[in-house]
């Protein structure tokens, strides 16, 4: 026999259950930084090892960074990313040859261990950059080329004189992961830094469990007094998107610093309100396609300013900003910084133009008079959903209104970088991403010699071009010859089809105060300013 | 049965030679390049050919395939599973750190099925074709249709929805802080158990009706035997030979193989990290968890063997 109203009781019983493990929360917004708390993000990867000099990762450098400092750093409220403050440096001196840097280094700042840190330390740790033992790897060695030497002449002096002039020089020195380390313990084993985690940073490191969690608790010496506000942080390492969305959506995290997708933000914004803050910036990443110059009819400038200006990034840019991680239209350098290209001055671009309907005839009859009517290609994408394969879609669709074939051909992201490094492509989805926004360290990826050259074109005045703006000490001659170098790259040759810019978005609980975006996920990660309003 | 389990246990050694070597080749062959990886060649940047070199040293790579495996081989011989190339730590300490969320899950998910799947579908069986028996039909079918990854994300979605709370993110072991555990381990616990407990429950209530149909229970029914004695004395212990088997296979599953699962409720299994291995090409740790599970399959299958010889006394594992 049944007793009525059992159902009931069971499922009464089932949202009672429920409720007794779901703890209250609530949150107090405050207006001044307040100490205390610990901040939970999310770390979408793992990192390799804990060595900033070697790692290209944010998956190291978000848990690593509130650890270290560096000797200069981006301004961490500034969002454009392109103001350099001193970090470990008190002061500096340029020359007026611009090729001897002096800076004064911060005295009485401790290591974790206790020890003083000195220019000794600094020396130390570029020299570990720029000139690594054998068997240390050295991601970033490429970039200090210019260095002539480094001398530490006194505890609180570092010298770094160039071969030549470079203005981009002062953004190379400000490189998050350009962590400071101890010169002794570097001395006794240049290898230690990547399995521990020692420097003179807010914060002290706790411990690091693979697959689950890094915590660090706050440095109460450190040297700039007040900070950091937090008592420590807890970064959780969650591949899965949709948990991370479930994580910050629970309140179990606050922040993830990488981005999530336009429908993360606005699912997260419709179902919490104001619990959620949502930060958005242009991201130092851009995405396009490559064509292979080795292969016909793409040595053909005809047919690669064909496929230029089929593309209406005008709408594109409308429609996919929607779905996926990107938005802006832009030149070669990231909207709304010092050396972007001016809305103008874009617009007159192969491609960038607002009638589409002319610019699609032109590409029609540039494929005719190529003998390319007919044209069919695969298209090389990367089997990663964001944003390569909504891109890669769109693409398809673009092409497909100027008469041309294509086909998708979506590959595992090893299989991807084995087509383009062999060149066994003819059109190739690809992005380079960089951090801080300064031409020299962006543009790169487009010279004959670059490693990532990966169209295989061969454009020597691009390339004097490149040499000529980074040792230019005339800002509006640098930008005028910047100028001459998109044009040159986008609308002249075409060795690059650029789509768009990436478009940062980071929704967060409203109680992370302190925080600014930057056009970089490596940037802005020390953390030392960051408090909970709660 | 001396003799029997000294012969399964040797047949034991070449299975898992069979699957060390296997697994070795097959990380070799598929592509991909922990150096590159190391390096984040994987997010477009470029990578200096001498470093790729050096991080190959580094980690033992640039040596001859032969070498490698005689090394992996080696080691193995001697307890010892290697070095992951990732972190630079034993593979048994990155082991050490999943297995008892994986343990916990595992036995947890089993006690919830076995608990719920044999009383039901002995129900189920006894009350052939009544409603009791469609309400189990249908609540096990709906278990197997519907992959538990899915079940798992209605659960966080409902507990975000409703109650704007999700699990905890940290494994907490329950001798440390037991109602942090709970509250985090439930959830998968159910999830888990309910696809394993609506396979049992089937394999458990088509046994026993099978077992039920056969000439001895007939003659217990005519002997005037009750029947709980029947079904439970009788016919069950029979039953359950089948249902002992699937058990054991599904718990060795539950250990390594919870991937989707252990990835929705963010819990740091050890199908978590195969998988993340397996991504990092990380073959010193796939290696060794392969050849664990092995391990598992193949003891688990052993104490399963050997538990028929209490269920059904006619099976003695006497040679001939």
């Amino acid at each position: 026999m049944r007793r009525p109203g059992r159902p009931s009781f069971a499922v009464l019983t089932c949202l009672l259950l429920v409720a007794a493990l779901v703890p209250a929360a609530g949150a107090a917004p405050d207006d001044k930084p307040r100490a205390g708390g610990e901040l939970v993000f999310i770390v979408a990867a793992e990192p390799p090892s804990f060595d900033a000099h070697r790692e290209e990762t944010f998956a190291m450098l978000h848990p690593g960074a509130p650890q270290y400092n560096t000797l200069m750093r981006v301004d961490p409220f500034d969002r454009t990313g392109t103001k350099f403050v001193g970090d470990l440096a008190e002061s500096w001196t340029i020359s007026a040859d611009r090729r001897t840097y002096t800076f004064k280094v911060r005295q009485g700042v401790k290591f974790h261990d206790g020890s003083l840190m000195t220019s000794r330390d600094v020396k130390a740790s570029y020299d570990h950059i720029i000139s690594p033992p054998p068997g240390v790897v050295s991601s970033r060695k490429a970039t200090y080329q210019s260095v002539e030497s480094l001398d530490a002449p006194a505890p609180d002096t570092v010298v770094f004189r160039l071969k030549y002039p470079e203005a981009s020089f002062m953004a190379a020195l400000a490189s998050p992961w350009n962590w400071i380390y101890k010169a002794d313990i570097l001395a006794r084993d240049p290898r230690w830094y990547e399995k521990n985690v020692m420097g003179t940073g807010p914060f002290k490191f706790v411990e690091y469990v693979r697959g689950s969690h890094w915590i660090a608790k706050k440095n109460p010496d450190y040297w700039d007094k007040g900070k950091p506000y937090l008592d420590g942080f807890r970064a959780i390492f969650i591949p899965s998107s949709s948990a991370q969305v479930a994580a910050v959506r629970g309140e179990r995290a606050h922040i993830q610093f990488r981005g999530f997708t336009p429908a993360d933000r606005d699912n997260l914004v419709s179902a919490v309100g104001k619990k959620i803050t949502v930060q958005e910036s242009p991201w130092n990443c851009s995405i396009g396609a490559t064509p292979n110059e080795q292969k016909k009819p793409y040595d053909d400038k005809r047919v690669r300013r064909a496929l230029t200006l089929a593309l209406d990034r005008w709408e594109g840019s409308k429609a996919l900003s929607r779905i996926a991680l990107i938005k802006e239209v832009a030149g070669i350098q990231v909207p709304g910084t010092p050396w972007a290209t001016p809305p103008a001055e874009l617009e007159k671009l192969a491609g960038y133009g607002r009638d589409i309907t002319a610019a699609r005839a032109e590409a029609r009859r540039l494929l005719k008079e190529a003998g390319a009517e007919n044209l069919s290609f695969t298209l090389v994408n990367r089997a990663v959903p964001q944003p390569y394969e909504p891109f890669g879609i769109w693409l398809i669709d673009q092409w497909r209104q100027i008469g041309v074939t294509v086909k998708h051909s979506v590959l595992e992201t090893s299989s991807w970088f084995q087509a383009l490094r062999n060149g066994e492509f003819e059109v190739a989805v690809t992005a380079p991403c960089n951090s801080i926004v300064e031409p020299d360290l962006d543009i790169h990826w487009f010279l004959t010699t670059s490693p990532v050259n990966y169209g295989k074109h061969k454009d020597t005045v691009m390339d004097d071009l490149y040499a000529r703006q980074s040792r230019t000490l005339d800002p509006d001659e640098r930008r005028r010859l910047l100028r001459q170098f998109e044009k040159r790259l986008y609308d002249e040759e075409i060795h690059f089809i650029m789509g768009f810019q990436w478009h940062r978005i980071i929704p967060h609980s409203s109680k992370v105060r302190g925080w600014t975006i930057m056009p970089s996920h490596f940037l802005n990660q020390q953390l030392d300013t960051v408090w909970l309003a709660e | 049965m001396a003799s029997y389990l000294a012969k399964r246990l040797l047949l034991i050694v070449p299975t898992l030679l069979g699957v060390a070597s296997l697994v070795f080749v097959i990380m070799r062959v598929i592509p991909g390049d922990v150096a590159l990886l190391i390096l984040g060649g994987d997010q477009g940047s470029h990578i200096d050919p001498q470093q790729l070199a050096a991080v190959r040293q580094q980690l033992g790579l640039d040596q001859p395939l032969i070498v490698q495996f005689g090394v992996w081989m080696w080691g193995l011989l001697h307890f010892d599973l290697g070095t992951s190339l990732w972190t630079g730590r034993p593979v048994v300490e990155e082991l050490l750190i999943r297995l008892p969320l994986s343990l916990e899950l595992a036995v947890l998910a089993t006690m919830i099925s076995v608990l719920i799947s044999i009383p039901l579908g002995m129900l189920a069986a006894v009350r052939q074709d009544t409603w009791v028996d469609y309400v189990v039909r249908v609540v096990s079918i709906g278990g197997l249709a519907v992959p538990s990854f899915w079940v798992g994300i209605l659960v966080i979605l409902f507990l975000v929805l409703f109650f704007g709370w999700g699990p905890p993110l940290l494994f907490t072991p329950p001798w440390e802080d037991p109602w942090a555990n709970l509250q985090q381990m439930i959830w998968p616990v159910v999830t888990v158990g309910y696809r394993y407990a609506a396979v049992t429950t089937r394999m458990t209530r088509s046994t026993l009706l099978e077992v039920l149909r056969e000439d001895y229970i007939r003659t217990a029914w005519a002997k005037g035997l009750a029947q709980k004695a029947i079904v439970i004395r009788h016919a069950l212990k029979n039953a359950m030979l089948p249902v002992i088997t699937l058990i054991g296979t599904e718990f060795a599953f539950l250990i390594g193989g919870l991937v989707v699962t252990e990835t929705v409720f963010t819990l740091n299994g050890v199908g978590r990290f195969v998988v993340d291995a397996v991504a990092h090409r990380d073959y010193p740790v796939v290696q060794a968890l392969v050849f664990l599970i092995a391990f598992g399959f193949v003891l688990v299958n052993l104490l399963v063997d050997l538990t028929y010889a209490w269920f059904d006394p006619r099976i003695r594992y006497q040679e001939r």
